[in-house]
């Protein structure tokens, strides 16, 4: 048996009617997140993006909503499931195209690849792919911001499978003892590659792990972009706050299979449909709907993401790559140290 | 006898050990019902059953930890780490326990166990799906490093391995996972550990090189008799306990010798390797000893096989010290 627990309970909605230009930038983003993913298993097809790629499909609003509730100079962490975090923070489709295609001009000169992304202008301190290793790194990060003196609050992104690792455990621990001002979001989407949630966790309920550490506490399906909004906001608010961590658990789904080498054989094609049916983007445009934002406003907003996507895959494709002087052997200084 | 890949080869073995003895487990992140990221487990889970092969939450430290404790009392743990990269996380019960049981219980207890780990570069996987970390584990003493190139020596290897008392890390070149095939006996054999395997006789160059990088090596000595040059090439098969004999009794012949190894240069296996034959072939050297290696950088995502000690990196380094 898993222990179940009902979800503390959220933050009253906010009085306020719906802001709906907020709500179509949120989508916009969703759906430029949809269209570079969508762009990239393309690319990985044709051979231009090797060895891994994991997609951020299906799960959109929980980046989306998630850094809405965050001011610019907020940090983010994550894990190898990236692209999607990266653009929701503010790196272009360009750098994190050109990046994938293993380009010079990528966020990382190409020498990082999909799952290591970067981007010190916008405070996205990078995609982790040693799973749960960045969450200890990630508090380090909201210590500075405290040490510091300045009121930045920190994102740390992971999935349930980091759960079961130390790094998760260590992590906590030192947030809630710290005091430290971070938000850590499990974008739980029931698979940790091809083993389910309920082969991995004795409690399945992973929220639950805050209270061992005296942490605050959130756990939600992830449907609603808005919804994640206020409910990470409530959290950041505490982080900004009054210095508390809090653990935000959000039950998500990714379409596609672990990476583009997995054909996901463990789920059912039902499952998978289902899912689909609430896919969070398609709520969000029938939100903007019923909220009177014409339909000729909404594919306006799509053609541009349309443009800004073609214009990025033309970018990576006509960028050089690197040359072999970063391999010049120091990672200390001289040719790699940029 | 069957053509198998290594895969193949390998699930073979694995079969074949888990059928001859039920004290055989094995462990890993998705190794069960998947049958493992890359396959090797495939079918044992159906065959074996789910207290025989089992799936673990993500958490290697608690892998290794329990299959070391497992280990104690008398099963025979083999545990996968999905990709070599993954393997830090486990590394304070390796260094810190697994090494060290045999020593501080003075004999009394062993930790017969296998880890195996998909090892090196050439599949586009950059920093962290790259590395081959054999020299951090040769350096902790009590650990024995196993790296065959081969399907017929994975299987043979991995048998021994499983039957030997002591710890063994069993480094599989995923590079060549399926594009390494060949003649593989059926049955039960097994290849010692600790003996390496002289592939090509020659007179002018010893070159030494293990996994993927076997093939490379051999490449290059194709090349290198076009020049005259005639490699001997060994491919050393067991790392740790090395063989030197086998390198002594090549060097001397040669004079000349060069490394090839994926990992970063400094402080790589060659090292150890050069100071082996430094120590035991010194006057009989014509060249001094030279090394193609990764390069001193993590493991980047483009210029991979600009990183990678292939057969063009290789061939000038063994023209180079033929003609020194
Ligand atoms: C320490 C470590 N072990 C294993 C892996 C291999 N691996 C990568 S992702 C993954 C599953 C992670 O699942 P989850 O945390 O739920 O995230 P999701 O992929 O679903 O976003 C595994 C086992 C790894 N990257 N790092």
């Amino acid at each position: 048996m898993t222990k179940e627990s009902s979800p503390p309970a959220p933050p009253s909605p906010k009085a306020s009617p719906v802001d709906v230009e907020h709500l179509a930038h949120l989508y916009r983003q969703m759906f430029l997140i949809r269209r570079v993913e969508e762009e990239s298993a393309r690319a990985y097809a044709t051979g231009k993006i090797g060895g891994f790629l994991h997609l951020y499909i299906g799960q959109e609003a929980v980046g989306v909503g998630a850094i809405a509730a965050l001011r610019p100079d907020d940090s983010v962490v994550t894990t190898y499931r990236d692209h999607g975090i990266a653009l929701a923070k503010g790196m272009s489709a360009r750098s994190l195209l050109a990046e994938l295609w293993g380009k010079k001009t990528g966020c990382s000169q190409g020498l990082g690849g999909s799952m290591h992304l970067f981007d010190k202008e916008h405070n996205m301190l990078g995609g982790y792919g040693i799973v749960g290793g960045h969450i200890p790194l990630a508090c380090g990060v909201a210590f500075a911001a405290k040490y510091q003196g300045q009121d930045r609050v920190t994102l740390c992104f992971f999935g349930e499978g980091a759960v079961s690792i130390g790094g998760f455990h260590e992590g906590l621990s030192l947030a809630a003892l710290w005091k430290l001002p971070i938000v850590f979001i499990c974008e739980n989407n029931e698979y940790a590659m091809g083993t389910p949630l309920s082969r991995t966790l004795s409690v399945e309920d992973v929220s639950l792990k805050a209270d061992a550490y005296g942490m605050a506490r959130d756990r939600f399906v992830a449907d609603d972009v808005l919804e994640v909004q206020a409910r990470v906001g409530a959290a950041v608010e505490r982080a900004r706050k009054e210095q508390a961590p809090t653990l935000v658990e959000m039950r998500t789904y990714r379409f596609r299979g672990h990476s583009m080498s997995d054909p996901a054989k463990y789920r059912t094609q039902t499952e998978l449909d289902e899912h689909k049916q609430r896919d969070p983007m398609t709520r969000a445009r029938e939100r903007l709907l019923t909220l009177e934002y014409k339909e000729g406003r909404i594919s306006a907003l799509e053609r541009s993401v349309e443009e800004e996507v073609a214009d990025a895959v033309k970018f990576a494709d006509e960028s050089p790559e690197p040359d072999t002087s970063v391999l010049a052997p120091t990672t200390y200084d001289g040719a790699f140290a940029y | 006898m069957p053509q198998l890949n290594m895969v193949q080869a390998i699930n073979d073995a694995l079969a074949l050990e888990m059928a001859r003895d039920d004290r055989v487990v094995v462990l890993g992140e998705d190794v069960a019902k998947v049958g493992g990221v890359f396959r090797v487990t495939q079918g044992l889970y159906e065959r074996f059953g789910e207290e025989r092969v089992i799936d673990t939450p993500l958490a290697e430290n608690g892998i290794i930890g329990s299959a070391i404790g497992m280990a104690l009392y008398g099963l025979v743990p083999i545990a996968e780490i999905q990709f070599a990269d993954f393997i830090f996380p486990a590394y304070d019960q390796i260094v810190s326990e697994l090494a060290k049981i045999r020593y501080r219980s003075g004999g009394e207890y062993t930790a017969k166990l296998v880890i195996r780990v998909p090892v090196g570069g050439g599949i586009r996987g950059g920093l962290y799906h790259s590395q081959s970390p054999e020299s951090l584990f040769i350096h902790v003493a009590g650990l024995k490093v196993v790296a065959p190139a081969t399907p017929a020596d994975a299987k043979g290897l991995l048998l021994a391995s499983i039957r030997d008392p002591d710890p063994v890390l069993f480094f599989e070149p995923k590079r060549v996972y399926r594009a390494a095939k060949g003649e593989v006996p059926d049955g039960d054999y097994e290849i010692p550990l600790g003996k390496a395997k002289v592939v090509r006789e020659g007179k002018h160059v010893t070159v030494i090189a293990w996994g993927a990088m076997l093939y490379e090596a051999i490449a290059a000595a194709d090349e290198a008799i076009k020049a005259g040059v005639e490699c001997e090439v060994i491919d050393l098969r067991t790392l740790w306990p090395v063989d030197i004999d086998t390198i002594e009794g090549s060097v001397k012949k040669t004079g000349r010798v060069v490394v090839v190894h994926e990992a970063p240069r400094s402080c790589g296996f060659g090292a150890e390797l050069i100071a082996l034959i430094n120590e035991r072939a010194f006057l009989h050297l014509e060249a001094p000893p030279k090394r193609v290696t990764g390069f001193d950088t993590p493991f980047p995502y483009q210029l991979e096989m600009d990183y990678l000690p292939l057969a063009h990196r290789i061939l000038p380094a063994v023209l180079e010290t033929a003609q020194f």
